[in-house]
């Protein structure tokens, strides 16, 4: 026989339970502050964070300060190594490149954070309403889930790019459409066991309504999930948005981003034009690990603010 | 057990039929209606009339789901005027194609992933373990065109080891036989696999490295690599099993990116061809087979979880 010692997260979550509706001294306020003493004592936290901080001065202040010429193409002067005139060189159509880095990366972020919070917006109500409700809503909800879910994601959106002809912001429905569902069904899960604390029981008895319940209640305490899940999904959005543009699907032409800078580049893997390839590339990569470190502290933060208290 | 998965199949069943009411409805929401948007811009009056009368377009939408479904089951897929030929034939000749790179890449990465995983299970937290987390970590945030974008510079065009370009041929044969060829796609679409499925062994094997069992072996004499191999593996792989299930989507997605970068003759470069050209014949009945191929995968890996782990008590 074996007695097994219980797992520690257990063991908070239990007395967590327990202690919470009794202890006074935990206002909210120190909660969030023990949250934030986590995330800045990490490392990768703050890599991450200024790394997308940088990005976003990067792409929407630098074009204000380096100026460079992304309307009226430049055939004389395609194809240029770096040089002091084009610190990244130029493409296939004299294009300053690391001026169209910027302004590409304006679209990818964009479109990436949009279509991350749309997601997210749907999604957190989705779960929220299937799960607080219960019963055949749920299960018809659900299903609805479980069908799109089973849609290989890159081929849904393709389908429906094909379909719809994209501008900017249909690239950013299509592509929430396509990104919901986790949020969906990570807040099912939570609102689940949330439904049925005492505060949201004691909000039915004084009279709350189901939509009362659920955003004053419900939402807001799973605030936590819903958070470090929206990060996840910029990151994701900003890799969906670069494949769709590497296959000519995404950002329609005159608009740039880095998909479609690196498509462009491919054309000349041979002749060694790197300054086409590893600028696009790094940056999408930089972002994306930069938002995941985000996503990973926050989840860490949430954990101890939930635990500690 | 017997209910578990009698419950699984018939939900199974329930979102396969879902999903093509998903493609159903898209077909309806085609530009200009499906027999505009599929025979093109073209077509005569008369020739529109004609295709909404032999696809029975005409008749209430629920019989047409009815005439429709009844269609698939017998495995008619709609038609490409584009491609000339019908979407079933297409796909019954491109997806062993694309199952045969798939299969290859999962293969290559559980054998360089399990090991990868235990070795870092073991040397948890030491410089070794860092460095391949944080390889995992870019090669997860890598977008699978630009790995295998690098790829070609480095292994063809700066060290001419492997052709840019996959085997072109009809033959499945004659792919295989070119195993230069394969290389590249196949190693791409390998690495991006590998982060996931490394971490995941990793994790498993810390988890049942604390098991009684570990404890008792040890006691009894049992050297550390017979402990691994003999116990902690047989137990830590069981999850790994419903990992490969979950990640068919994910796999389905990056095939059709390295197929595309690659020239690989599968169904995700033919899927990708035709929505460029907007042959929705083919969209829809590639997305179909694609969902369906993922539901059952994934029906597969449930059962062979219930079946490779007693322990787990399938209720309700």
């Amino acid at each position: 026989m074996t007695i097994n010692p219980p797992l520690p997260e257990h063991a908070a979550h239990v007395s967590d339970a327990i202690a919470a509706p009794i202890e006074p001294d935990a206002p909210p306020k120190s909660m969030w502050r023990l949250g934030l003493q986590v995330f800045v004592a990490n490392r990768l936290a703050i890599i991450g964070l200024v790394v997308v901080v940088l990005f976003l001065l990067f792409c929407f202040v630098g074009p204000l300060v380096h100026h460079t010429e992304q309307l009226r193409t430049d055939l004389a002067q395609a194809n240029q190594p770096p040089s002091s005139a084009h610190i990244l060189g130029t493409d296939s159509v004299g294009y300053d490149e690391f001026g169209r880095l910027m302004v590409g990366g304006q679209s990818s972020l964009e479109i990436g954070m949009a279509a991350a919070v749309m997601a997210t917006l749907v999604g957190t109500l989705w779960g929220a309403i299937a799960g607080y409700l219960g019963g055949a809503v749920d299960a018809v909800m659900m299903r609805v889930v479980d069908t799109l879910l089973a849609i290989p994601g890159l081929f849904l959106l393709l389908l429906l790019v094909a379909i719809f002809t994209p501008s900017t912001g249909l690239l950013i429905v299509v592509i929430a459409f396509g990104a919901w569902l986790t949020p969906a069904r990570l807040v099912r899960g939570e609102t689940l066991s949330l439904r049925t604390r005492e505060y949201v029981q004691a909000a039915r008895m004084m009279g709350g309504g189901n939509r009362r319940a659920i955003l004053k209640h419900i939402t807001p305490n799973a605030i936590g999930t819903i958070v470090v899940n929206a990060t996840f999904q910029v990151a994701d959005a900003i890799l969906i948005v670069a494949s769709l543009s590497f296959l000519g699907l995404g950002v329609p032409p005159p608009h740039a981003d880095w998909g479609n800078m690196l498509s462009d580049g491919t054309a000349f893997t041979q002749n060694g034009y790197w300054w086409m390839i590893l600028p696009p590339g790094l940056a999408i990569v930089l972002v994306v690990v930069a938002f995941n470190f985000l996503g990973d502290a926050l989840r860490d933060a949430f954990e101890v603010r939930l635990r500690r208290r | 057990m017997i209910a578990y998965l009698v419950r699984r199949v018939l939900q199974s069943i329930l979102v396969v039929i879902l999903v093509s009411l998903v493609t159903f409805t898209l077909l309806h929401l085609l530009p200009g209606g499906p027999a505009r948007a599929i025979l093109g811009p073209r077509a005569t009056q008369q020739q529109l009339a004609q295709f909404v009368v032999q696809n029975h377009y005409d008749k209430p939408l629920i019989v047409q789901f009815g005439l429709w479904f009844n269609g698939l089951l017998h495995g008619d897929l709609g038609y490409s005027y584009k491609l000339n030929e019908t979407v079933s034939g297409l796909i019954v000749d491109r997806l062993p194609k694309t199952l045969v790179l798939m299969a290859l890449s999962i293969v290559v990465a559980l054998i360089i992933a399990i090991p990868l995983g235990v070795y870092q299970a073991r040397k948890r937290n030491t410089l070794g373990d860092y460095v391949l987390t944080g390889f995992s970590f870019v090669f997860y945030a890598m977008p699978s065109f630009l790995l295998a974008l690098l790829l070609i510079i480095l292994f063809s065009f700066d060290l001419p080891w492997f052709s840019p370009e996959a085997p072109q041929s009809d033959s499945l044969g004659v792919i295989l036989a070119d195993a230069n060829g394969l290389v590249l796609p196949v190693a791409t679409l390998a690495l991006i696999t590998i982060a996931a499925f490394s971490r995941y062994t990793r994790s498993s094997v810390m988890e049942n490295l604390t098991q009684d069992y570990v404890r008792t072996a040890a006691a009894n004499g049992a050297a550390d690599g017979r402990i691994i191999v003999v116990h902690v593996l047989r137990n830590a792989l069981i999850p790994v099993v419903t990992l490969l299930g979950l990640s068919l989507p994910a796999l389905f997605a990056g095939a059709l990116i390295v197929e595309s970068v690659f020239n690989y003759p599968g169904m995700g470069f033919l899927f990708w061809q035709e929505a460029i050209v907007r042959d929705y014949p083919v969209l829809l009945g590639v997305t179909l087979v694609v969902a369906v191929a993922t539901v059952v995968g994934s029906l597969l890996a449930d059962i062979a979880y219930a079946v490779l782990d007693p322990r787990v008590k399938y209720t309700s």
